[in-house]
C-alpha cells in the first residue's frame, strides 16, 4: 500500500504544480480527485499482490511444462494464441484503430461511409493482433535456439525503414504508435513471465540475456505490418 | 450509487480484456498440457486480485487524474495560454511550459505504470538483485520523459517524424555494440512496456491538443508520434543506465 503511493506520489506532485502554479487554477472538485487517487492506490496494491501470486506463477509453471513435454508445436501455438488473442481485444489497439480509419478517411484511401471505416478499422487490428502473434513466436523460437536479440532487433529496425519508404505518409504516425499500443498491462507480466520460465528451464540458457526481448518484438512487428496494411489499400 | 453502477462498467470491461487471456491459459493447460495446476487455488484468487486492482486503477484514473490531466493538458497548449491568440505563430521557444509539462507527465506516469512495475519486479528476481527496481524504473522514466518533450517539439516544429525515429534507431544500434549483453534483452522490452494504461491516453491529449492548437498543424496526421517516441526513448536511456554503472563499477575497482 505504502509502495503505491509512492508510485502515485510524482504524478500528483506534476498536476498539483501545473494547476496551481503554472495555470493558476482552483482544483475543480477536489473530493472526487482524492477518491479516485485513493481507488488507484488501492488498485495498484491489488493489482502488484495478485501478480505475484497469480500471473507470474502461472506463466513460470506453463512455460516449464511446456519444456518438460518437448513438443515444439504446442509451444508455438501456445505463443502464436497468446499474442493474438491479448491484441485482439486490447482497448487501446480498438480506438487506435478506429482512428486510422479517420485518417484514412480524410487522406481519401477509403470512403467517408461507416461501413468503410468500420471494415477498414476491424482489417487493421486483425492485423496489428497477427503480427503480434508472430512477434511472440518469433521471440519464443529466439529463446529456444540462443539467438542474439541484436541481430533480430536491427533486422526490424531496417525492415521498419524501407517500409517508411513506400508506406503512405498519413499511415507512418499511427503505424510507429501501434507498436506501443499493442501490449497490455495483463500481456506485459505474462509474456514475460513466458520468457523467463522458458530461458531457465533450457539448458545453457540465461533467464536475463535470453528471458526477457518477447515484448520488444511485439512491439516492433506491428510498425512493420501496419505500414504493410497501408500499401496494399 | 452512480459511483457503484460505474464502477461495475469497469469491472465488466476488465472482465472482457482478461477472459481471452484466461480462456487460452486454461484452456491450453487442460487440453495440451494436461496437468493439474500446481496450487489452482492461490492462482485463481491472483487472477481475482488482478481483476479487482485494474478495475480499481482504471475507475480511479478515470475519474481523477485523467479529466485532470486531459482539462491540463489542453489549457497548457490553448491560444490564449500560449500568447497566441492575436493569431501569430509563435516561435519554438514560446512553448517552454509545454515542454516541461511533456517531460514531467512522461516522467510522473511511467513510475506509476503497472506493467512496467511488474517488468522490474521479475528483472530484479532474475538478475539476483543485481538490477534495482528503482533504478530500472528511473532509468525508463527518463527516457519516456525525454521522448515525449522532443515529440511535442517536433509537433510544435511540424518536422517529419521518420527522421528522429530512423536516427533514434542508429543510436539505439550504436549503443548495442557498446552496452552489458546482460542489459540488451531487457533494454529493448522496456521500449514496449512503457505505454500502458496510464501513458497513453495522457499524452494522447497533450498530443492532440498541441496538433489542434498549433497552426499549420493537422491533429489527425500530426497528433500521433508521441507513443513511438516514448517506446524509442527508453531503450535508449535503459542502455545507457547500463554503461553508467558498469562504468562505475569499473572505476571503483581500478581506485581500490
Amino acid at each position: 500500500m505504502l509502495e503505491s503511493v509512492r508510485d502515485l506520489l510524482p504524478i500528483i506532485a506534476v498536476i498539483a504544480f501545473f494547476q496551481l502554479l503554472i495555470l493558476r487554477q482552483p482544483i475543480p472538485d477536489l473530493s472526487g480527485l482524492l477518491i479516485g487517487t485513493l481507488l488507484v492506490i488501492l488498485g495498484l496494491t491489488l493489482f502488484i499482490h495478485g501478480l505475484k501470486v497469480g500471473l507470474f506463477p502461472i506463466g513460470e509453471s506453463m512455460a516449464h511444462d511446456f519444456a518438460r513435454k518437448g513438443s515444439l508445436f504446442w509451444l508455438l501455438a501456445f505463443a502464436f494464441a497468446l499474442g493474438f488473442g491479448t491484441t485482439i481485444a486490447e482497448p487501446a489497439l480498438i480506438a487506435v484503430a478506429d482512428e486510422a480509419a479517420k485518417v484514412a478517411a480524410t487522406g481519401g484511401m477509403i470512403d467517408e461511409s461507416e461501413e468503410a471505416k468500420q471494415s477498414y478499422a476491424n482489417g487493421l487490428r486483425m492485423t496489428v493482433a497477427l503480427s503480434v502473434g508472430l512477434a511472440i513466436v518469433i521471440g519464443v523460437l529466439r529463446i529456444i535456439k540462443g539467438w542474439p536479440i541484436q541481430y533480430l532487433i536491427i533486422g526490424g529496425y531496417i525492415g521498419v525503414v524501407i517500409m517508411t519508404f513506400f508506406a503512405p505518409p498519413e499511415i507512418i504516425g499511427i503505424a510507429y504508435d501501434s507498436g506501443g499500443v499493442t501490449t497490455s498491462t495483463i500481456t506485459v507480466p505474462l509474456v514475460t513471465a513466458l520468457g523467463v520460465g522458458l530461458a531457465s528451464s533450457i539448458q545453457g540458457r540465461n533467464p536475463l540475456t535470453d528471458g526477457f526481448g518477447l515484448i520488444a518484438f511485439a512491439s516492433l512487428t506491428p510498425m512493420i505490418f501496419v505500414m504493410g496494411y497501408g500499401i496494399i489499400l | 450509487m452512480s459511483l457503484l453502477s460505474h464502477f461495475l462498467t469497469s469491472l465488466l470491461s476488465t472482465l472482457r480484456d482478461v477472459l481471452p487471456i484466461a480462456i487460452i491459459l486454461f484452456g491450453f493447460q487442460l487440453a495440451i498440457l494436461r496437468k493439474r495446476i500446481p496450487n489452482l487455488r492461490q492462482i485463481l484468487i491472483g487472477f481475482v486480485f488482478v481483476l479487482l486492482g485494474l478495475a480499481f486503477f482504471l475507475e480511479g484514473l478515470e475519474q481523477a487524474l485523467f479529466p485532470l490531466g486531459k482539462l491540463m493538458a489542453e489549457q497548457l497548449t490553448a491560444p490564449e495560454f500560449l500568447g497566441l491568440a492575436g493569431g501569430g505563430k509563435g516561435e519554438w521557444a514560446h512553448y517552454f511550459w509545454v515542454y516541461v509539462f511533456a517531460f514531467a507527465i512522461g516522467f510522473s506516469t511511467t513510475i506509476a505504470e503497472p506493467s512496467l512495475i511488474a517488468v522490474a519486479i521479475k528483472a530484479n528476481q532474475v538478475s539476483a538483485g543485481a538490477i534495482g527496481t528503482w533504478g530500472l524504473r528511473i532509468a525508463v522514466a527518463i527516457g519516456v520523459a525525454v521522448g515525449i518533450s522532443l515529440g511535442a517539439y517536433r509537433i510544435v516544429t511540424g518536422t517529419p517524424l521518420h527522421y528522429y525515429i530512423i536516427i533514434g534507431y542508429i543510436l539505439v544500434v550504436i549503443q548495442t555494440v557498446f552496452c552489458p549483453k546482460t542489459i540488451i534483452a531487457l533494454a529493448y522490452d522496456s521500449g514496449g512496456v512503457t505505454t500502458s494504461t496510464v501513458t497513453v491516453p495522457l499524452v494522447a491529449a497533450l498530443g492532440l491538443g498541441l496538433a489542434s492548437n498549433i497552426p499549420g498543424r493537422n491533429p489527425l496526421l500530426d497528433g500521433f508520434g508521441l507513443i513511438a517516441f516514448a517506446s524509442l526513448f527508453p531503450i535508449m536511456s535503459v542502455m545507457g543506465y547500463a554503461q553508467l554503472s558498469e562504468w562505475r563499477a569499473q572505476r571503483d575497482k581500478r581506485s581500490r
